[in-house]
Formats: structure tokens, C-alpha cells, sequence
């Protein structure tokens, strides 16, 4: 067991934990943090991905050793209000269907959005590699355009 | 099942401590009034709360998987009371059985409650008009109810339900109450939006993985690693020395180690030293296809139907069409890898996660434990995914046997891998397929089919429109595991009965929308034996996706494939667009023309519609689950192959068939035909006639 501190939705949290314990398990077991969720733990299907300095990681495979500085989001702190642009489009576009893999959906979309803000289909096929078994990805694609015009009408 | 008029009454009505009303349900601690006991011997139905402060909560009765019903079963109710559907809200019931039947599966639940529901809210919306018209003393029929208040309409005089609550409650039940007219439906048909939406795009804990309890361990289990074999040593020295591990549990054929958290939990099981004895035989997918292949060929077969005679059409033939078609193993792979939460102590059960089937499990666990059912709950969180895994019980129970032996409330958490293997796998398939032809005639047909388990079957449409159809199959002995998965039966039958079509179609020339009008046609004013199906409803989704698409005007580079099929109720027909992308084929457009009867969600049907339609895609083109010495090969999604955007379409059109009917099956229709019409779209684009799923390796 070690001390960690972590910067998490904008705060320093504190937790202890083995090193080898993937940042998953400590957002969920530690921190009460729910919303990333687990669906694989290797790296596949993307439930468990949280923004890390800007980009897309799949909390599932980093040791929270391995975290650092590094500034994590998860889907608790997309936005204060619940109302980024992306939830608000994926509401909007009732994407949902089981919504278990949404929040990493969601995130994977953000960190898209933060360096393509309006991205093209090629580019959404490119950086939404996420599984969703329910096949709601024709509502995701429509959601994130849907969402890169809010963000660019602003 | 009728269980509103079993009883004199059908609507319970009793009052909540505080002014509350609650339909349907009588929580005996709360009865306090005389009001609540006279009206204790009505049959009780639980579907409408009205909270002291004027709330109205509507209750959805079925496990929410993803199909959407804890949105659209409460719409119904929320239709006939008569109330502001931005200002209920909504609940997942628990398990009680004055709800009858809360399982999800079988696209039942909408089809089997829509008639229910709408009494349920109907009564309850004459119970609030009757007590506010005593109140002003005015005639009932003067009065209307809208949006959660009863208006007088000559004086505009306004109640709520809310202050209507604790008078309504006194009112008599109404038997036959007076249902809308659909013209005047407000919700029912219109795009509303899931009412989970906000709460799962904020990432709330809605799930069963996400039960935190205070004093809760988290287990993680080692089961076999193969079927065919079971539990030998066991050393847990290491295990026990884990960081965090609190316990290691034997149960009959696994070992369940406890921890303080998931990960110390998945350590300590990782660190068991266990020999697995093969006790049983260790099998392998090539044996079962080799098998198939073997029966397919030589027999013996059941016959299911024979019509005409087949044998005399393919000696009258100038060709005798005659092929394969294999169906691999699948996993149900529902999103949210299974787990349960357990607390068994002092003969008391609690019980909370993911379930198709509560009432089975409460069931079990009873006998399981030898606990009366009584001392038994059951809560049905919102569930990451279904397809049919979790019409087994074996999550929950599992749970159950640990807390027991444990003495403490426990988590009981699956890796993706566990899940993977072990399963109650979609069962392997072999079809072969003949055809009796002359130059331009289909003289007869003729299916066979085997497959893991109990065999397969149903008869494609041709069924009831050939002189000469017969179908026949055969069982097949395994100890690997299989159950139910979306659409049984039709997802694997609908692939290879409306691939053997298209095959036909080439061989005569025949359009394959036209062609499948002819048996259309044939089979309402010649049919042939029954006909299990309406050829009008089938004439109508074929027509209807024939023009949604131009059948007939393909674009440059585009190439197509058509199929339908009905199940569950309900007639789905499509259109597969695909493009070639360095020479391989890319799905690019997906029309689907659905015949339901009435439409309750239309942003949720065809959300339904689409998802399916990709489920479809996916499985036709990537997954198999492959055995080889008893043991599953893929065990997560490294090596179960997934689709990812890029191969799902960019659109999906979907239209449902106009229809003042009654609801039929909605959640499992859309995925039978989608591997076919995939197939024949493929084969019009690169000339390969695919026999086998997946698809992916053999392009």
C-alpha cells in the first residue's frame, strides 16, 4: 500500500492503494467515483475511459503508480452542471439505450472534441473505437456533430 | 395473463401516512385510515403513486436491460391518467408478484401490458374525476382530467391529483373504466426521450456493479476453466496473503475469495493454486461442426413439417440446389460484465442486480439456501445489456451461496473473462439447404438443421406457399453450456433461410423483393398447410422498404441486399447498403421497414430498431466462440472481435407500418434479417456467396 495524490475532476484526492492497482478500481473502489465504468479491464471496449491531460485512456490498464500529475477527468466532472454540450446532445438524440458504455463514450468524445472540434465521420471512426453492444453508435456519430455545432455556435 | 379481473376489482387503492395515495399496493405498516382497510380485499395492482406532496411516481413493472421499458411502459399508464409527463416520475418496481410477469425477454413486455396498463391508468383517472366532482357537487361528466388536475369545465374550477389524493382514495373502483380514443393520444406514439438520459450521461450510479453497502466485500470467483472438468485442490495460502483479502470461500465447483476491494479481490483469486480434474469429456468446436456435418448428411432427423412431397420435386428438377451453412458459438457479451450483490444473514436474503428473471431467482435462491421466499427480496437495478444471459439465475444464486457461507454482504464481481467462459452460449449450427429447380420454377424446399442443444426450429415463409416444403433437425449432445440469446431461433434461421432466398433468386432470375411478393401472394390465396404468419403484414414491410430505398434505381458503387423476416410479433424488412473500401465491403446505409402495431416510444422503437440492426451487423461480421478442449479460446475482446464505429453504418432509416393495433415484440424483430440481407449485399458487391458467420475472415 502506498499514498497517492491524485488530481481528479479538478481536485487532489488522496488515496492509498498497491500500485499495481489500475486508476479504474480506484475511482470506483476509493473514490466512490462510479461512473467509469469496467467492462474488459484490457484495454478494448472503452467503458473505462477517463480524459488524462487531454486525451482518451482506458483507466482499466494504468496503475495508479503511473498516474503522476497528470490531470484525470472523469464522466462525474464532464461538466459542472451535467450540461457539456455532449450530454446535452446526447440527450437530445436519446442515444442511450442500456447506457452502460455511455460514459466512456462520452469521454472519448470530449477529448475528440478538445482537439477536433468539429470532426469529420473519418475522424469520429478514428477516435471512437469504444465497444457499445447495444449498436448505438448511428445516435453517438449524429450526437457528436450534434454537439461540435453547439460547441461551435457558442 | 389476466390478472386485473381475477378479483371483484381490479385496482387496489390505499392510503400513505400523510395523504399519499398509492394504486394498487398496500404497504400494511403504512395503512392508516379506514379507508385503505375497506378496501383491503381489492385485488391489488402497483403501478401509480401519488406522493403527499403531489408527485405522481409511475412504476415500471420489467427488468430495464436497454429495451427501453422503464420509459415506455410507464408512458402507457402516464397516457390514460391523464397526467404532465415532464412531471412524473418514474421507478424500477421491485419484485413482487401482483405485478405478474416482470421478466425481460421474449419482446414481451410492451405487447403482454399494453392493454393492462391503459386499464390501470384509465381507473385511475375516473377515481380522481368522480371525487373531484363530489367535492364541487357537480355530474362527473362535466369534469375532465389533463396534465394532473380535474377541471370543472363550465366554472374552470381546478384540482390536482395531489389534493385530490386522499378523497380519491374513497371513490369506487370503476370495473370497465373509459379508455382514450388513441386519435387523442398525447404520448403514446411521440419521441420521448429515456428517462435514465441525464442520469446515465452524468455517470450516476444506476447499475448493480455499482451497489456500495456498508460492511460489503467484493468477491471475485474461480470457476473452471474448462467444461468437462471440476474442482480438485485447493491451496489458498497465497491467496489469503493478498493485500486486502478478508476470506476464500470453497463452493461446490469454484472458489470465491473476498476482499476489501474489486482489485485485491481479483489478486487473491488470481493467486489460488487450484487442480481441475477432467471429470467429463473435453470437447471442440470442430468436433461439433464435424458432427453436424456427419448428421446432416446421413441422419437420423426429426421431421417438423412435410408438405407435398420434396423427394418427387428434386427427381422432377433440372437442379438440385444443395448447401451449407455454418453458425458459430456465440457469447451474449452484454456490456456490464455479470455481478450481484448477496446479504444473507439470519435467514433473511437480500438480493440486488442484474436479472432478466427476478422471480425466477428468488425461486432458486429459495431452494438454493432452503429459505422461504418470503425472507427473500429481490431488487432489479438498470442493467448494462441483456440478450438473453441473464434469463439464467446462476449470477444471483452464486452470490447468494457466497454471502451465506460468508455471513457478510458481498459484490460478487465477474471479469470480462469469467463471463466469457461461462456462458450459456448461443449454440453452434449447421443448416443444409435444398432446392428442387427447374429453369425458371422453385419446385420445392427442403431445410435441415442441427445444432447444439435441443436442435432448431420454425420454417422460413416459404412455409404455407410451396406445394413441396419440408424441414427437418436434429439435437445434439454437449455439456458446453447454452440458453437463450436475442431472437432464438430466428437470429440463426432468418440468416440462412433468407441467404438460401437470395441464392434462389440468382438461380431464376428473379428480383428478390418481387419474388418474395409471389409467396406473398401465394400464401394468402393458396396457402398450403398452415401459415404462420400474416402475408399481408409481410407484403406491407417489404412494400414499404422497396420504396423507402428506390429498390430497383441502386446508386454508382453502391450494391444491396434484401431480407425479412417475422418474429416476436412483429415484421421487419431491410435494405443493406455497402460500398468497397480497398476492395472490401463497408456498410454504409441500412433501410428498415417495421410492422409493430402501435408505436408507444418512437424515439425508443426505433433506437430499438437501429441497435438491433448493428447487433446484427456485428455478429454476422466479427465474433465466434470457439472450443477447444472444453475450453473457450476467446475470453474477451482481444479475441472476440467487436464492432467499432467505423463498421456501423452512418445510417439507419427506419419506418414503421401506420397500425391501430395493438403492440407486438419489439426488442429482438429487427435482428433476424439483417445477417442475410448483410450476406446478399456482400454477394452483390464482391460475387462471394458467404455459408459461414462470421463474415469478417473470409473477405
Amino acid at each position: 500500500m502506498a499514498k497517492y495524490s491524485l488530481s481528479i475532476n479538478g481536485k487532489i484526492m488522496s488515496v492509498e492503494a498497491d500500485d499495481d492497482t489500475p486508476l479504474l478500481w480506484v475511482l470506483r473502489d476509493n473514490l466512490n467515483l462510479v461512473g467509469t465504468k469496467f467492462g474488459c479491464g484490457v484495454a478494448q471496449c472503452g467503458a473505462c475511459t477517463v480524459d488524462l491531460d487531454g486525451e482518451a485512456l482506458r483507466s482499466c490498464v494504468l496503475p495508479v503508480s503511473a498516474v503522476g500529475k497528470r490531470k484525470v477527468v472523469t464522466i462525474e466532472g464532464l461538466s459542472e452542471d451535467g450540461d457539456h454540450p455532449l450530454q446535452k446532445a446526447w440527450e437530445e438524440l436519446d442515444v442511450s439505450q442500456c447506457g452502460y458504455c455511455q460514459s466512456g463514450q462520452l469521454m472519448a468524445a470530449s477529448t475528440l472534441l478538445k482537439s477536433t472540434p468539429d470532426p469529420t465521420d473519418q475522424q469520429i471512426d478514428e477516435a471512437m473505437t469504444n465497444i457499445c453492444r447495444c449498436g448505438t453508435q448511428v445516435r453517438i456519430r449524429k450526437a457528436i456533430h450534434l454537439a461540435a455545432k453547439k460547441l461551435n455556435t457558442k | 395473463m389476466d390478472f386485473m379481473n381475477s378479483r371483484r376489482n381490479f385496482l387496489k387503492v390505499s392510503a400513505l401516512t400523510g395523504g399519499g395515495i398509492l394504486f394498487g399496493l398496500v404497504f400494511p405498516s403504512f395503512e392508516t385510515n379506514d379507508a385503505s382497510t375497506a378496501l383491503a380485499d381489492y385485488m391489488p395492482n402497483i403501478y401509480i403513486k401519488i406522493k403527499p406532496d403531489g408527485k405522481i411516481v409511475l412504476m415500471a413493472p420489467n427488468p430495464e436491460i436497454g429495451q427501453g421499458v422503464k420509459t415506455s411502459l410507464p408512458i402507457i399508464i402516464a397516457e390514460e391518467l391523464g397526467v404532465d409527463w415532464k412531471k412524473i416520475e418514474v421507478e424500477l418496481a421491485p419484485l413482487d408478484n401482483r405485478y405478474g410477469r416482470q421478466t425481460a425477454g421474449g419482446s414481451g413486455a410492451i405487447r403482454g401490458r399494453y392493454a393492462d396498463l391503459r386499464k390501470m391508468g384509465a381507473a385511475a383517472r375516473e377515481m380522481f374525476v368522480n371525487a373531484a366532482a363530489q367535492i364541487w357537487s357537480v355530474s362527473a361528466a362535466d369534469c375532465i382530467a389533463d396534465d394532473g388536475m380535474v377541471i370543472h369545465k363550465s366554472s374552470e374550477k381546478k384540482l390536482s391529483y395531489g389534493e385530490l389524493a386522499s378523497k380519491a382514495v374513497t371513490m369506487q373502483i370503476p370495473a370497465n373504466p373509459t379508455l382514450k380514443d388513441p386519435k387523442d393520444f398525447k404520448y403514446i406514439g411521440t419521441r420521448i426521450t429515456d428517462v435514465d438520459v441525464h442520469s446515465i450521461v452524468t455517470g450516476k450510479p444506476l447499475f448493480g456493479i455499482d451497489t456500495r453497502r456498508k460492511g460489503m466485500l467484493f468477491a471475485m470467483i474461480a470457476r473452471s476453466p474448462a467444461y468437462g472438468k471440476t474442482l480438485g485442490n485447493v491451496d489458498d495460502t497465497k491467496a489469503r496473503k493478498v493485500n486486502g483479502v478478508k476470506n476464500v470461500i470453497k463452493l461446490k465447483n469454484s472458489v470465491a475469495v473476498l476482499a476489501t476491494s474489486t482489485w485485491a479481490a481479483k489478486k487473491g483469486r488470481d493467486a489460488l493454486v487450484i487442480q481441475w480434474n477432467t471429470t467429463g469429456k473435453l470437447e471442440n468446436s470442430s468436433d461439433h461442426f464435424a458432427g453436424f456435418k456427419e448428421i446432416l448428411e446421413k441422419g437420423p432427423t426429426t421431421v417438423g413439417r412435410n408438405d407435398g412431397d420434396v423427394e418427387i420435386a428434386k427427381q422432377k428438377a433440372t437442379k438440385v440446389l444443395d448447401v451449407y451453412y455454418e453458425i458459430p458459438t456465440l457469447s451474449h457479451c452484454q456490456m456490464e460484465p455479470l455481478n450481484f450483490f448477496a446479504d444473507v444473514r439470519d435467514g433473511k436474503v437480500e438480493l440486488y442486480g442484474p436479472t432478466q428473471v427476478p422471480d425466477q431467482l428468488r425461486n432458486d435462491v429459495a431452494e438454493k439456501l432452503g429459505i422461504n421466499k418470503d425472507n427473500i427480496t429481490v431488487g432489479v437495478p438498470r442493467q448494462g445489456g441483456g440478450f438473453g444471459r441473464k434469463l439464467m439465475t446462476d449470477n444471483g444464486v452464486e452470490a447468494a451461496l457466497v454471502s451465506a457461507a460468508a455471513q457478510s454482504p458481498v459484490q460478487v464481481q465477474w471479469t470480462r473473462e469469467d463471463d466469457m467462459q461461462n456462458d450459456f452460449y448461443r449454440p453452434a449450427e449447421m443448416y443444409r439447404y435444398r432446392a428442387a429447380l427447374t429453369a425458371n420454377e422453385l419446385l420445392a424446399w427442403h431445410q435441415s438443421a442441427v445444432g447444439i442443444g435441443r436442435g432448431i426450429r420454425g420454417d422460413s415463409y416459404v412455409a404455407g406457399a410451396m406445394v413441396n416444403y419440408r424441414s427437418d433437425s436434429q439435437g445434439f449432445n454437449s455439456n458446453t453450456p447454452t440458453g437463450w440469446w436475442r431472437a432464438p431461433g430466428a437470429c440463426t434461421m432468418a440468416y440462412v433461410a433468407e441467404s438460401f432466398f437470395d441464392e434462389i433468386c440468382l438461380e431464376l432470375k428473379k428480383d428478390p423483393v418481387a419474388f418474395r411478393l409471389d409467396f406473398f401472394k401465394k400464401a394468402k390465396d393458396a396457402p398450403v398447410g398452415r401459415v404462420g404468419y400474416d402475408p399481408t403484414k409481410y407484403k406491407a414491410v417489404v412494400e414499404l422498404v422497396a420504396k423507402m430505398s428506390n429498390w430497383g434505381t441502386t446508386p454508382d458503387g453502391v450494391y444491396r441486399g434484401f431480407a425479412t423476416w417475422f418474429s416476436f410479433g412483429s415484421y421487419a424488412a431491410q435494405v443493406v447498403e455497402v460500398k468497397l473500401e480497398d476492395g472490401k465491403p463497408r456498410v454504409t446505409k441500412v433501410y428498415c421497414a417495421v410492422y409493430c402495431g402501435r408505436v408507444i416510444n418512437l424515439s425508443g422503437a426505433e433506437n430499438q430498431i437501429q441497435g438491433a440492426i448493428v447487433d446484427g451487423i456485428n455478429h454476422a461480421m466479427f465474433p465466434k466462440v470457439t472450443f477447444v478442449d472444453g475450453a473457450v479460446q476467446e475470453t474477451n475482446f482481444n479475441t472476440y472481435n467487436f464492432l467499432r464505429m467505423y463498421d456501423a453504418p452512418l445510417d439507419i432509416e427506419v419506418k414503421f407500418v401506420e397500425s391501430d393495433e395493438a403492440p407486438t415484440g419489439l426488442g429482438e424483430p429487427a435482428l433476424p434479417p439483417i445477417a442475410a440481407a448483410l450476406g446478399n449485399a456482400i454477394f452483390a458487391a464482391t460475387g462471394k456467396r458467404l455459408r459461414r458467420l462470421p463474415f469478417a475472415g473470409q473477405l
